[in-house]
């Protein structure tokens, strides 16, 4: 066993986040694992950030350098908002991440999705990967996890689902993703955002479906001192 | 009418005993003393209209234009001097691109008026700098809609349905007070705006003038532009048969 565990390893989120957009406004999700190395630091994060009232984003790759990204932008939009007079639209808030993220493209290391309602163009998801590109998508995926839920999506996805029909595509997804990618894992958040305002919720991750092979979760070991079998390490 | 700001008028950083800044009210008198400009907004866009005073038989018509696009949703018709009009006019210019650089989305016509209008506004806080001596009409289209905005030397800007300045600005405003613009379009205002500027022209005191107008609106696909020549020609053949009626009463 590998006991060399780097514990001074950046803080990254290996990660698996999604954003879809639905008939009426968009989902957001995300899986809670932040990681420094092999080593959990965090298992119940927050990776979906608030922008404005009506925008947030997932955030993906370094965890510093996605955070100071939000930050920045969340200042930024805030001053707009003032100078507007009315909420910020989503492109706004995705054109600001992208030119901080193409502008210091040698710097960081973060991949984005920018997901929000506003009463011009309704629900809109726009991604936003390392390099800084800009793209209006119905649906984007993003972070280490992704790479498992390509084809997942090209089958599960459609046009004009409803909003529970999304959020049931998103905790499915990242909960596949969870179920095959290492670097993420913990519990599924997802973020709804629509004309009537933003919902939080929230999966645990021993409630979520089994998937191939995969073990009944064990949730602890006291669970075992009020077994009925005295033998503890019996798996 | 005017009262000489004796002692008070010799900077734009003094205020008079009865609080007046006497050097904003001479730079609006720049403005009194130009070629009539107007603007109007109809239901489906904006229209403007400038007379332009000939100064010389000799100059080529169709030069010296007195409105400018500002981008490709808003134009800017000044009137004034026309050097101070051309900074004003770069400023706006170079704010509607930043704009659309940094926010990804063409500036907002309310966030352009009240940048320009800071702007003008700038330039009557500094001992060191004179105000501009220009009145500006803005038209625009965004995606509240069309929006017709005015600022004045002392950098106030309002919206409005329709606006004036210049010379003929008072028989202007009570023309277009008669209008009914919710109902117009702007094929409409077009042929309404070029009556106008041809009524309240002083054959008297001014001799030659040059009708130029640009439009923003549904037709021209949310695109400021110069009025079609053809529209153009049949609004100033509207406009001479109006005045000729006029006449003959």
């Amino acid at each position: 066993m590998d006991l060399n565990m780097d514990l001074n390893a950046p803080h990254s989120m290996g990660t698996t986040i999604i954003g879809v957009t639905y008939n009426g406004g968009v989902v957001l999700g995300a899986d809670s694992r932040t990681s420094t190395g092999m080593y959990v630091a965090n298992r119940a994060s927050d990776k979906i950030t608030q922008l404005t009232d009506n925008v947030y984003v997932c955030r993906s790759g370094s965890a510093a350098d996605s955070q100071l990204v939000s930050d920045y932008v969340r200042y930024f939009l805030h001053q707009h908002t003032i100078q507007l007079g009315q909420p910020a639209t989503v492109k706004v808030a995705a054109n600001l991440i992208r030119l901080l993220s193409y502008n210091n493209k040698n710097m960081l290391e973060t991949g984005l999705i920018v997901g929000g309602w506003d009463k011009y163009e309704g629900g809109k998801i726009y991604g936003i990967p390392l390099g800084g590109t800009l793209i209006e998508q119905p649906f984007a995926i993003g972070g280490s996890g992704s790479s498992y839920l390509y084809g997942f999506f090209d089958q599960a996805w459609k046009e004009g689902m409803t909003k529970d029909e999304a959020e049931q595509l998103v905790v499915k997804a990242v909960s596949l993703a969870i179920a095959r990618d290492g670097a993420s894992g913990g519990v599924v958040r997802t973020v709804v955002i629509n004309s009537e305002g933003v919902t939080r919720n929230f999966y645990p991750g021993d409630k979520l479906q089994l998937w191939h092979e995969e073990l009944e979760p064990q949730n602890s070991l006291l669970d075992i001192l009020s077994s009925p079998s005295p033998e503890p390490m019996n798996i | 009418m005017s009262s000489i700001g004796t002692g008070y008028d010799l900077s734009v950083t003094t205020f008079s005993p009865d609080g007046r800044v006497f050097q904003i009210e001479y730079a609006a008198k720049a403005v009194d003393n130009s070629g009539t400009v107007i603007g109007i907004r109809c239901k489906d866009g904006i229209v403007m209209g400038v007379e332009k005073l000939i100064a010389s038989k000799m100059m080529l018509p169709g030069s010296n234009r007195r409105i400018h696009s500002v981008h490709r949703h808003s134009g800017m018709a000044v009137a004034g001097l026309a050097a101070d009009g051309r900074q004003i006019v770069a400023r706006a210019k170079s704010e509607a691109t930043n704009y659309q650089s940094v926010y990804g989305e063409p500036i907002p016509v309310k966030e352009l008026a009240e940048r320009v209008a800071s702007y003008v506004h700038l330039c009557t806080l500094y001992w060191w700098l004179r105000p501009f001596g220009c009145g500006i009409i803005l038209g625009g289209y965004d995606r509240d809609g069309p929006q017709l905005y005015m600022v004045e030397p002392s950098g106030i800007s309002y919206r409005y349905f329709g606006a004036a300045i210049g010379k003929g600005k008072q028989a202007a405003k009570t023309e277009i007070e008669k209008l009914k613009l919710s109902e117009m379009t702007c094929r409409e205002g077009v042929i309404e705006v070029a009556k106008i500027i041809y009524k309240v022209h002083d054959e008297a005191k001014d001799k030659a003038f040059e009708l130029e107008m640009s439009w923003v609106c549904d037709e021209s696909k949310q695109q400021h532009q110069k009025v079609p020549d053809f529209l153009l020609e049949e609004a100033k053949a509207a406009a001479r048969t109006a005045l000729e009626e006029m006449d003959a009463d």
